[in-house]
């Protein structure tokens, strides 16, 4: 077997390798330094972070499916002021490659404020803007479900920055085309696809939802096809890159997901079920390559098309 | 934590719809008791949480009961059958506040870490006391196995069919020279335990779980000292920390 080149670039910026946890699926990522050495990861999306302070929602938060989980932490986090002083030199300590900073929130002026933050710190080479939260109400989600709000909410932060901006988009709307290329228009530089599927699961004995929030975040191998879908609609598209994100847990399924559009790949499910999911996926790359006649990873973005 | 392979040595019911399973695999990274393992079961996406009842140089001991699809499954599982587990999860109890005479109290499926702590207390030349509570006469069990360690072992059940009538805190009433207690079961026993004395402790909490390392935030809770996951700071921690509703 040659040598296989498993780096791929988003806005100028290379990695070593397409895998990068998903947020909110590997925390700040110095608890997973136990167990590898993370800096094998092609980069890391942090826990998503709120101007302020966050307890999530009422337990329980999680609910189990048929190939995959629903959940609702309700973006648990301790504020971007703390994640900047008490998470990120943790971080920083067990991982010297690009960082992805995950940024949530309730109104422009808090995406706003906490992009100014986070733009600078040197490690953070890319905002991840997260308009697709299920799990929070009035907002979240609210800015990724109308073309205008998204575009809007995009524009705004880009003029905050002049770090790179994706967008990670919710795959609960009618036309996800038309939040892309809205995104776009916006300014922003990537896409992230996608977010979790709203969903929910009821108990049986209790004859109540499982969740006490009722409904959820579904995720895991079960949306690959429906997170494949999307990313390949939305690279006919739009000229930025995209990361493709949804039930990715193996090599195929990167190269199945880079196939489609995707210039990398986010690990969300996988990591929860087994904590070296991303480190295995890294790994039988290489073999998967070789398997399907790839030499450089890079060539295959979008040749399904 | 350690993610190995585990061979299933025995999975025999003790109680009614309860199993008892030694697994023989690496236990290098059990530091404590009160700690747990993740099992992951075929054909279930999330693994299952289980205490650690008691554990050697190679083998685990876990008791676990059957409460739904995965557990049934578990129960199903048979001798020579391997198992991947994430091990030494949580953080467990701590032994040196226990004084002289720790009380130790164990509701239903709450018991099976208690064993393992009693053995560490005992080793540790304290004189643990026992209250074990359970519904009925054939729910009980590890009576005998916690008699055999020599020390005093009390049974309530809520119909009164042995020991005891009511809950384990009618037991506790009964109870005045205790240094310290360590108590494992359903939330509304950890309560009325806590409530019912001044004397400090720690309680075991379970928690529907995501990950069960710390990575998903999904079985966080509220304390008096700010956030903490169940998984991962717990799922022991301290009564005067606790915040109940």
């Amino acid at each position: 077997m040659g040598i296989k080149d498993l780096s791929t670039t988003l806005s100028n910026i290379k990695l070593d390798n397409p895998v990068i946890p998903a947020s909110g699926t590997f925390g700040f990522g110095y608890e997973f330094a136990n167990f590898y050495d993370i800096n094998i990861l092609g980069s890391i999306s942090f826990k998503g972070t709120t101007k302020d302070a966050r307890y999530g929602n009422a337990l329980p938060r999680i609910a189990e499916c048929k190939k995959g989980l629903i959940n609702s932490i309700g973006l648990q986090n301790p504020g971007i002021d703390k994640v900047i002083s008490e998470e990120l030199p943790k971080l920083r300590n067990c991982f010297k490659k690009p960082l992805i900073a995950n940024i949530s929130g309730f109104s422009i002026d808090e995406y706003k404020h906490c992009c100014e933050l986070i733009d600078k710190e040197e490690q953070v080479e890319i905002i991840e803007l997260n308009i697709s939260c299920p799990n929070v109400h009035n907002g979240g989600m609210a800015f990724g479900t109308s073309p205008e709000a998204a575009k809007e909410v995009t524009k705004e932060v880009k003029e905050v920055t002049t770090k790179p901006v994706y967008v990670k988009l919710t795959p609960n709307v009618t036309n996800i085309v038309e939040i892309a290329k809205a995104v776009e228009e916006g300014g922003a530089d990537g896409i992230v696809l996608i977010n979790t599927l709203l969903g929910m699961r009821i108990n049986l004995k209790t004859k109540k939802p499982v969740i006490a929030n009722k409904m959820g975040g579904f995720s895991g191998p079960a949306i690959f096809p429906v997170a494949l879908r999307m990313v390949y609609q939305v690279y006919e598209a739009v000229k930025i890159p995209i990361i493709g994100v949804g039930g990715i847990e193996s090599a195929e399924d990167v190269i199945e997901m880079m196939l489609a559009g995707a210039s990398a790949v986010e690990v969300g499910a996988a990591n929860l079920k087994n904590p070296y999911a991303c480190k295995e996926i890294i790994e039988s790359l290489p073999d998967a390559m070789e398997k399907y006649g790839i030499d450089k990873l890079k060539d295959i973005i979008g040749k399904a098309h | 934590m350690n993610k190995c392979k585990y061979k299933i040595i025995e999975n025999k019911e003790i109680a009614k719809d309860v199993f008892k399973m030694i697994l023989e695999g690496n236990t290098e990274c059990i530091t404590k008791p009160g700690q747990f393992v993740n099992i992951e079961l075929e054909k279930f996406y999330l693994r299952r949480p289980i205490s650690i009842c008691d554990y050697d140089e190679k083998t685990i001991t876990i008791i676990y009961k059957v409460v739904g699809h995965g557990t049934e499954k578990m129960s199903e599982l048979e001798a020579g059958k391997e198992l991947d587990i994430l091990t030494g999860l949580g953080n467990g109890f701590e032994t040196k506040l226990s004084g002289d005479k720790p009380l130790i109290i164990g509701g239903g499926v709450g018991t099976p870490p208690m064993y393992r702590l009693c053995k560490d207390l005992i080793k540790d030349n304290k004189k643990p006391i026992v209250i074990l509570g359970f519904g009925s006469k054939d729910d009980i069990f590890y009576k005998e196995e916690f008699e055999k360690l020599g020390i005093t072992v009390y049974i309530s059940t809520v119909d009164g069919s042995v020991g005891t009538k009511g809950f384990v805190t009618a037991v506790m009433k009964t109870i005045n020279d205790f240094t310290y207690f360590y108590a494992c079961g359903p939330m509304v026993m950890l309560k009325a335990v806590c409530e019912a004395t001044d004397i400090d402790g720690q309680v075991s909490l379970e928690e529907r779980m995501g990950c069960g390392f710390g990575a998903c935030m999904g079985c966080t809770i509220q304390t008096k000292k700010g956030s903490k996951r169940v998984c991962k700071e717990g799922p022991v921690f301290m009564k005067e920390d606790l915040i109940w509703e």
